[in-house]
């Protein structure tokens, strides 16, 4: 038989060493007690002393998973008796077996991680439920709380209290040990008893106040309360006080609400200015892009509104000779509110840079004024455009080309082929044929640069890079030409 | 009006509103000696109201007068209500003095608007303002935005909170039309839409040095549930709309709960809290079960109040089960009535090393009258009541004596 007497009740370093040693000599777990200095929960141990470990040989170094260390340094501070020596069952099980603490059903395992969810289920309860009081002192105020937690975390919890207040002198006095905090370097100490704490703080009557107008009596919810919040603590809560008394008289309070005839208007509404919606700005020129713009935002000739953020409009100089009309606005240019920002955007800036084309000098608009998707978890998906929604939308850029009068239209991709010329092709054809758009304005068809986005093979997105160049630079000619 | 006086009316002008999270944000702490405050990822809730609601942050209102009209809300404009307006330096001083005794993790502010969106958002950062740079506050800031103010404002908010958050309250434009007037679903999209890009371009810059925080712990939103006669499936179209547009962090549900001095337009009625309930675990099974809304609901486009909405998919779909939980992949055992996602997790690992067999279940502590007619273990096949059709009764919820909703 193994007597260990560790050096306090959450010895890990004492347990550790011990647990090592017995371990590597191949010590059955049932041929050990542990106890701890102090403690006289085994009636023949004499404090302090260890029986000699037999002179056996030392077996093998062996490894242990990092997930046991963090279990044992957390299960090792709950408060059952039996805690050292199932930590022992556990470390001898994972020497033959070094994924033991995997199999999450084994009812030793689940015996520890109970340990452990308890532990920090106290660690968290203590973060959330101490309450500090101001206390008047020679070094001036000092905050100190009384605390009386389930297990052995006092230690353990500490940190969290040092970075938190971290300007502040505090004490967390606990029946076991205490902790302090000058503003520098956390102390403990022994326990001390409840006497030792001050009983009031001048700020709990505000803070019962509180406590007393955020709860909505129409509510009650009792049980969800008392699961988080279990009656142990509620001792040492200045606002529990008010918890019976809130529950008794909730069911008047919301009755009365709900009975009560509803009320009459105040006649002195609060309304101190005009809302908002009647601020209404200046009204656009009609005729004008702006005009065309406002109008749009309001825009539900197709279901596509609904689920968008927002219209997105054409953007540029209304004098600019070269109109580029894309597909429709992208997850980046719902958000933003404008076309041609998001990745499709970037390689068409760029080739337009290329090519020696200002951006600025162009006017980029949609041939389909909302981003149609379907939402996908945290993404929205991108989806074609159909003929009706189109055909809705093609109201917006015929007006926008009859306010421009462009010498040059160029659709970037078939959704604005079909928009502006009313027909369906392929994009070959398109490409090769000299269109015009409904109003008979000369229109030149090529690729939407988000294409390129998606072509998988290299050497092809180099071929089609180079044609979209190719045809960007004829649109530069004509408008040289121009 | 005193501290007290105002506390109290700025609170219950502010218990209406559903969200309380203070988790998911950056860690920082104050330095020692320095300052005060600390986030650690993890929300910590300070308190529980009888209600069941965690308190986690100081909630209040910076004034309840209000020049929208708002009928569900007790603060609308012709509600009449006693009002009241904290200064900033009132709400500075009084979240410090709560935080220091640990009451709270930090601040939910909100405001009824005042003057103008820009003056109250205005007011409402300057709290925050104050906070981090006057007193070095590193505790959880969480401000309502107003969708109507400014982009600069609304930049500046990000840089002094851990959560903004807009609500959308209800989920048509029709009922926000006939229930609040002066909001508009244009301005608050917009508004999301343009925090979504800031939010976006922060994480891509959280390497750089010198990158500036911009609400770490990202935006939420708040629907109010049985104002109007939204379907729980309108509802959930909406969340699963904003949870994709947006990356909300958080939709929170909030039953319509009678207020004092209603308005004749919206008669008070005791709040739906099981639908509310069921419209969270409907939102669960969107963001961590794998779930689409088209897959979820059941008659008229409402969930079942009887049964959770996993429990109603499982028994509409049999076809899909008996699933073995010795074998089937992570997305078969997430949609088994009663394995929560860590249990999954727990099975998964398991399974490795033994085959699961009932007894394992009850080590677990799993619900097995619900778990059992859908799987298959070592030792357990389901009975021929898969695909009986007392099955659906016998996991109802056996009547009892009518109970009134108080």
């Amino acid at each position: 038989m193994h007597r260990i007497a560790l050096a306090g009740p959450t010895d890990f370093k004492g347990w550790r060493d011990a647990a090592r040693r017995l371990a590597r000599q191949g010590v059955e777990p049932a041929d050990v007690v542990w106890t701890v200095v102090g403690e006289s929960s085994d009636l023949f141990a004499a404090p302090g002393l260890e029986t000699p470990a037999a002179p056996a040989p030392e077996g093998p170094a062996f490894a242990v998973p990092r997930a046991f260390l963090d279990l044992a340094e957390t299960a090792i501070l709950h408060s059952d008796p039996e805690r050292f020596a199932l930590l022992y069952t556990m470390l001898c099980r994972l020497m033959t077996n070094h994924d033991a603490l995997e199999d999450s059903v084994d009812p030793l395992v689940v015996r520890l991680n109970g340990f452990a969810k308890s532990v920090r289920r106290d660690i968290h309860k203590m973060h959330a439920f101490v309450r500090f009081r101001a206390v008047e002192t020679e070094a001036g105020e000092c905050f100190i709380a009384w605390f009386e937690p389930e297990h052995r975390i006092v230690e353990a919890a500490a940190p969290f209290f040092a970075r938190r207040f971290a300007s502040m002198r505090w004490s967390i006095l606990t029946p076991e040990r205490s902790v302090h905090w000058d503003g520098e370097i956390l102390r403990l100490s022994e326990g001390v008893d409840r006497s030792a704490a001050p009983g009031e703080d001048a700020l709990e009557d505000l803070w019962r106040r509180y406590y007393a107008s955020i709860f909505n009596p129409a509510r009650l919810k009792v049980q969800a309360m008392m699961s988080e919040m279990p009656q142990k603590y509620w001792r040492n809560l200045p606002e529990a006080s008010l918890i019976i008394p809130l529950i008794d008289q909730a069911e008047r309070r919301s009755a009365e609400m709900v009975q009560s005839a509803t009320t009459p208007a105040n006649p002195r509404p609060q309304r101190a200015r005009p809302t908002p919606a009647e601020v209404t700005e200046a009204p656009a020129m009609a005729g004008t892009i702006a005009a065309l713009r406002a109008e749009a935002a309001g825009c539900r000739r197709c279901p596509l509104w609904a689920p968008a953020t927002q219209t997105v409009f054409g953007e540029g100089p209304e004098d600019a000779e070269i109109v580029f009309v894309g597909e429709q606005p992208g997850d980046q240019e719902d958000l933003a509110g404008k076309p041609f920002v998001g990745p499709a955007g970037q390689v068409f800036d760029a080739a337009l840079r290329d090519v020696g084309i200002d951006r600025g000098r162009v006017y980029v608009t949609n041939a389909v004024k909302h981003f149609k998707f379907v939402p996908r978890g945290k993404r929205r998906l991108h989806q074609k455009p159909n003929v009706s929604e189109i055909v809705a939308c093609h109201v917006w850029v015929a007006q926008e080309l009859q306010i421009l009068r462009p010498r040059l239209v160029v659709a970037l991709g078939l959704t604005a082929v079909r928009s502006l010329t009313g027909k369906t092709m392929t994009l070959a054809s398109a490409r090769e044929q000299k269109l015009q758009t409904e109003a008979g304005t000369a229109l030149l068809a090529t690729i939407h640069p988000s294409y390129l986005l998606r072509l998988p093979d290299e050497a092809m997105k180099a071929r089609e890079h180079a044609r979209f160049l190719e045809d960007l630079k004829r649109v530069a000619e004509m408008a040289r030409a121009a | 009006m005193d501290m007290l006086e105002k506390l109290g009316i700025l609170a219950d002008a502010a218990k209406y509103d559903a969200s309380c999270a203070s988790s998911g944000t950056d860690k920082k702490h104050a330095p020692a000696g320095k300052g005060l405050g600390s986030t650690e990822g993890m929300g910590i809730c300070h308190s529980y109201a009888p209600d069941g609601r965690c308190i986690s942050l100081l909630k209040v209102l910076l004034t309840n007068a209000c020049n929208f009209d708002c009928l569900y809300c007790v603060n609308r404009a012709s509600s009449n209500v006693p009002r009241a307006r904290f200064t900033v330096a009132e709400i500075v001083k009084l979240t410090l003095d709560f935080y220091r005794r640990n009451y709270i993790e930090g601040l939910f502010l909100s405001s009824g608007i005042i003057r103008n969106p820009d003056y109250t958002m205005e007011q409402v950062v300057a709290v925050a303002k104050s906070l981090r740079l006057d007193h070095g506050f590193h505790g959880y800031i969480h401000l309502k935005t107003i969708p109507e103010a400014s982009e600069a404002l609304i930049t500046e908010a990000g840089l002094y909170a851990d959560r903004l958050s807009i609500n959308v309250e209800l989920p048509t434009e029709k009922a926000l039309s006939a229930l609040a007037p002066e909001k508009s679903i244009p301005s608050i999209r917009r508004t999301m839409g343009r925090l979504r890009l800031k939010l976006d371009e922060a994480k891509s810059e959280k390497h750089l040095k010198h990158a500036r925080r911009f609400a770490p712990a990202g935006q939420s939103t708040q629907m109010i549930i049985g104002a109007d006669d939204s379907t729980d499936r309108s509802i959930l179209d909406l969340s699963a709309n904003l949870y994709g547009s947006y990356r909300l962090k958080r939709v929170y549900y909030s039953a319509f709960s009678p207020i004092p001095d209603s308005s004749l337009k919206l008669p008070p009625k005791a709040p739906p809290l099981m639908r509310e309930h069921r419209l969270y675990q409907a939102d669960w099974l969107l963001r961590f079960y794998g779930f689409e809304v088209s897959e979820i609901g059941g008659k008229g486009g409402m969930l079942d109040l009887d049964i959770d909405p996993k429990l109603a998919w499982a028994l509409a779909n049999r076809d899909r089960f008996p699933v073995d939980l010795n074998r089937a992949p992570r997305e078969e055992l997430l949609r088994v009535p009663g394995l929560g996602a860590k249990t999954v997790e727990r099975l998964i690992s398991a399974r490795r090393h033994r085959t699961l067999r009932s007894d394992d279940l009850v080590q677990l502590r799993l619900p097995l009258a619900k778990l059992m007619p859908f799987v298959v273990l070592g030792d357990h096949k389901p009975s021929s009541l898969l695909d009986s059709e007392r099955l659906s009764a016998l996991l109802r919820p056996k009547p009892t004596q009518m109970q009134l909703p108080f």
